[in-house]
């Protein structure tokens, strides 16, 4: 058997909490982009007119066929040229985070999009055909009927969506960001204590989500009519 | 842009001469596919098996389902993949563990892949074939018993049988999302499509024809298993419920 030697931990703590402030900005980041332009896309794909829905339902297709790793990857390549290109950013920059937010945001996006979508549908269309009986443009029926009822509905999905995206932000371990498992990995590393600081991580991870996973059973229970 | 577009890249020679760029490409793809495939399996029978724990009788065994699928759930894959890769060695005996790591570094990666991709995988089967049997109406379980059936007959004859037909179009998506999956054995070292891809890029030093094939590649697969579960769903497609023409 192993020997456990945990004493590498009470001083990574300053590291990690570090990396955990990383991992909680590209989730929040991620979750506010990806619900504002998931929404829009969802909005997109339930118009009748083609030229919009064909667009959104390619984009969304498209991000939710590659793996996530493809898609951070990407980012890594296309990002820093485009910074060149229009701010004049030099190459030579970090742009780790920036391209990470990029690919979080848009690809969390997608999901979202389809979540969104499902919860527009759930809206019974009464409330669509009274709010046009009442006069209200499309923009005022969205915003003021459907929409609000659509989150009510949906909520729960958004915070589970959420927390898979809180663990996925691990991934940016391909493209070197130190992330609260980024730097977990670089501590257990450089101590020689792999082991131990790995499975410090996964039981984080674990307290953290299966916590946030509560939350959201006890409010489904609670928004569930 | 400056960058300068070069598609014969992939058929020209490795750095080992051997070999071209779309054999390296067409070796990942080969790991992209058996990997997911050898590892959905041990998901189906570890999430059938967990799944019906979970709606089994008794105290214990439904909780220590839930343990196993609430521990899959809440853990990142990035980590579970390190921790099968680098700790779960550790925790064998000492001589098993040795024989582990001198094993060909190869066969370590997928070992790990496919065990992390399995049970991952196998905890969020679990939750689609338990909510399939409580969304049986309780008659048919009752109905199986009362015909002498012992709870394990009624199980396999009756209540799984149907169960999976309900089920069919989750379990669609996670075979979708296990392909996709595979993509993060990458960062333990196994060469398949997106380990390749990066591969491609530090060699060639032509990123765009690299990613955009693999890409594609990733796309192939999708649709392919998704046209494929689709003529599956039609045949297994139980009458008289919503879907159904």
């Amino acid at each position: 058997m192993y020997d456990f030697e945990w004493s590498s931990i009470p001083g990574a703590l300053p590291v990690v909490a570090r990396g955990m402030g990383v991992t909680a900005q590209i989730t929040l980041v991620a979750v506010v982009v990806g619900i504002v332009w998931g929404t829009l896309l969802a909005l997109a794909r339930l118009t009748d007119r083609a030229v919009l829905s064909w667009p959104a339902a390619g984009y969304v297709n498209l991000f939710r066929s590659v793996p996530l790793v493809m898609v951070i990857l990407w980012f890594y390549l296309v990002v820093p040229q485009l910074l060149k290109r229009f701010l004049g950013v030099s190459e030579a920059a970090d742009i780790r985070m920036t391209s990470a937010l990029t690919a979080f945001a848009l690809f969390q996006a997608a999901y979202y999009a389809e979540i969104i979508r499902a919860g527009i549908q759930s809206v019974p269309k009464g409330q669509v055909a009274s709010a046009q009986a009442l006069g209200m443009t499309y923009r005022q029926t969205m915003w003021l009927v459907v929409l609000p009822q659509a989150f009510r509905n949906m909520l729960p999905l958004l915070l589970t969506q959420a927390i898979i995206l809180f663990q996925d932000t691990s991934l940016v371990y391909v493209i070197g960001l130190a992330d609260f498992f980024g730097s977990s990995y670089q501590v257990g590393v450089r101590d020689g204590r792999l082991v131990e600081l790995l499975l410090f991580a996964g039981l984080v991870y674990f307290v953290l989500c299966y916590a946030a996973s509560l939350v959201v059973q006890r409010l489904q229970g609670k928004t569930a009519r | 842009m400056g960058y300068t577009w070069n598609w014969r890249v992939f058929l020209s020679p490795t750095p080992s001469g051997d070999t071209t760029y779309l054999v390296w490409l067409l070796q990942g793809l080969q790991w992209t596919v058996l990997l997911p495939l050898s590892a959905w399996l041990v998901a189906l029978v570890l999430g059938t098996l967990f799944g019906v724990l979970r709606t089994a009788p008794g105290r214990w065994l439904p909780r220590l389902a839930t343990a196993w699928v609430e521990g899959f759930r809440n853990v990142p894959l990035l980590v579970q993949l390190f921790v099968w890769y680098f700790v779960a060695a550790e925790f064998l005996p000492r001589a098993w563990g040795d024989a582990v790591k001198q094993a060909d570094p190869l066969a370590q990666q997928f070992l790990a892949a496919w065990l992390c991709l399995g049970t991952f995988t196998s905890a969020r089967i679990a939750e689609q074939v338990r909510s399939g049997i409580q969304s049986l109406p309780p008659g048919q379980k009752n109905a199986a018993l009362a015909l002498g059936l012992t709870l394990p007959q009624a199980y396999r004859h009756v209540m799984l049988p149907m169960a999976f037909r309900i089920i069919l179009p989750p379990l669609t998506s996670e075979f979708l999302n296990i392909f996709k999956n595979s993509a993060v054995a990458s960062t333990i070292g196994l060469i398949e499509l997106s380990r390749q891809s990066q591969q491609l890029v530090d060699y060639t030093a032509q990123p765009y024809e690299a990613f955009l094939a693999v890409t594609l590649l990733y796309l192939l697969i999708n649709v392919g298993s998704m046209l494929l579960m689709r003529r599956v769903e039609a045949r297994a497609r139980v009458p008289g419920y919503i879907g159904t023409k």
